[in-house]
């Protein structure tokens, strides 16, 4: 199968401080892979070096076969048109209502000028997440699981290959992160895509990955499916089933 | 005596990182200015905004600062019986250095601190972040727009706090003595030059120019966390005061060597 990521010996450091010791991975087309790990184990830092929201030290990440270290400002801009990013928060332009919010990367990245083929991409993008009667909502009078899910039409709008999904059930009740980890099985279904997945949510992880990576001292220590590290004897793998 | 040359040598090295981060920044900004797609809307948003926010204040100001001047210079100049020459006093005083100062000053308060506060929250709800991996821009949609904004505006500001300053000082010199306004304008407008206009105008468009983008700077540049929204604020606000006050120094040695 076609590799849409892959990544080769990453390190990252801030300061002192060593991050990411060698990390190497690859995420297959139609793919889904989730990424475990404690708190400041970097798994924030890994996904936001693939669209080079920070900078890696050494290595290489391979985007579409593009090694992004090395790319210009200019065409890096094409590649993150073609990966899509939800942010734990879902990052909604708070001055902007949903139907605006969702019609601002259209019409930045030019992908289309004919104003009903915008409304058109808006009503499918909010369809797409449950949510077309909050069209003209302000980001202020929505909860938090509705702010990722816009957060997540958002991304849907570019038509992007790949998501990448920073903890999209953290803070929410398990109903709603239920319904979120769905969202994401369906939306692999319709579009096509391959995601990267960071949770601590296992039920999440459970629902959506095909496969599960276990960050560890900024390496990976453990990877395989749920059912087969879910069986390990390994106390550190273990501990994230109990 | 080896600590404290190492903590000069950090601080000069932090100095000059910092330095060349604001160089990058402000030509990247103004780079931005001649890439499409250019956002004509979100810069007259901006422009109202600042506008809207700041006019009150402006004049308000410009009023008491041309009254309280009229009334403080007026004395001096009785006891020399020179009052005759009181409107042409205060219209270059105004014109030339209080008018674009004062309303610098007051911009930077509440503009740059404006822009980096929002920005800075943007910063830390990943906003910029969410702009940045889309590939939508940041620095052309929300820096640029407002960049342009304040030195499109603060001009526009400074030539209404000089009216507004010129109108206070009227009604003061119109308490003593039984002057036209339009004796007292022909007075105060026949002391000006062209020497005396200029310099200014030119002058308030880069205190614009520079509180935007201070403020910018401070705000797109903020650490994760909600202190640093305040932080961003508050240093906006220090460092367009002093640029604002190193601007005026240069300018007034530049207008001397050109138009002296």
């Amino acid at each position: 199968m076609k590799n849409v990521i892959e990544i080769q010996d990453l390190e990252k450091a801030f300061g002192s401080n060593v991050i990411l010791r060698g990390v190497n991975m690859k995420l297959h087309k139609g793919e889904n892979i989730a990424i475990l790990g404690k708190s400041g184990t970097g798994k924030s830092v890994l996904t936001k070096c693939i669209v080079r929201l920070i900078e890696c030290d050494s290595g290489k990440i391979n985007v579409f076969d593009n090694d992004i270290t090395e790319m210009e400002v200019d065409q890096i801009d094409e590649i993150r048109k073609r990966v899509g990013y939800l942010f734990q928060g879902g990052a909604l332009y708070d001055s902007m209502t949903v139907k605006e919010n969702l019609e601002f990367p259209v019409r930045r990245t030019q992908l289309s000028k004919n104003k009903s083929e915008v409304n058109d991409m808006v009503d499918e993008a909010l369809e797409s997440v449950g949510l077309l009667e909050a069209k003209h909502k302000m980001p202020a009078e929505l909860s938090g699981g509705m702010k990722k899910r816009i957060g997540l039409a958002r991304t849907l709008i570019l038509k992007p290959e790949i998501i990448l999904y920073d903890e999209p059930t953290t803070g929410l009740d398990p109903v709603t992160s239920g319904e979120i980890s769905e969202l994401i099985m369906r939306i692999r279904e319709k579009y096509n895509t391959s995601s990267l997945i960071i949770t601590h949510d296992m039920k999440c992880a459970e629902i959506t990955a095909d496969k599960l990576k276990l960050l560890k001292d900024g390496k990976f220590y453990a990877e395989g499916s749920f059912d087969e590290l879910r069986k390990s004897d390994d106390r550190e793998v273990a501990a994230y089933f109990n | 005596m080896k600590k404290l040359t190492n903590q000069i040598k950090i601080s000069v090295e932090d100095f000059l990182v910092e330095l060349g981060n604001i160089v990058l920044f402000t030509l990247n900004t103004i780079k931005q200015f001649f890439i499409a797609p250019f956002e004509f809307k979100e810069l007259v948003k901006q422009g109202y905004i600042i506008g809207n926010k700041t006019f009150p204040l402006i004049a308000i100001t410009g009023f008491i600062m041309g009254l309280v001047l009229t009334l403080q210079s007026r004395p001096v100049l009785v006891d020399f019986g020179a009052q005759s020459m009181l409107p042409g006093m205060i219209a270059i005083s105004i014109i030339r250095e209080i008018g674009p100062v004062i309303t610098a000053l007051l911009c930077a308060g509440k503009i740059s601190s404006g822009i980096g506060a929002e920005l800075g929250a943007m910063k830390v709800t990943e906003q910029l972040d969410a702009m940045e991996v889309s590939g939508t821009k940041p620095l052309n949609f929300v820096v640029a727009t407002r960049v342009m904004a304040t030195t499109l505006l603060v001009p526009i500001l400074v030539f209404i706090a000089d009216a507004v300053g010129l109108l206070g000082s009227f009604l003061a010199v119109r308490m003593y003595e039984k002057v036209s306004i339009v004796l007292f304008l022909s007075q105060a407008f026949d002391s000006l030059s062209f020497y005396d206009v200029i310099p200014a105008t030119i002058k308030s468009v880069f205190f614009g120019f520079f509180i935007g983008l201070i403020g910018s700077y401070k705000g797109y540049t903020a650490s994760r966390g909600t202190e640093s929204v305040g932080l961003s604020a508050n240093s906006a606000v220090v460092s367009a005061s002093l640029v604002i006050f190193i601007i005026d120094l240069i300018t007034v040695q530049f207008s001397e060597l050109l138009f002296a």
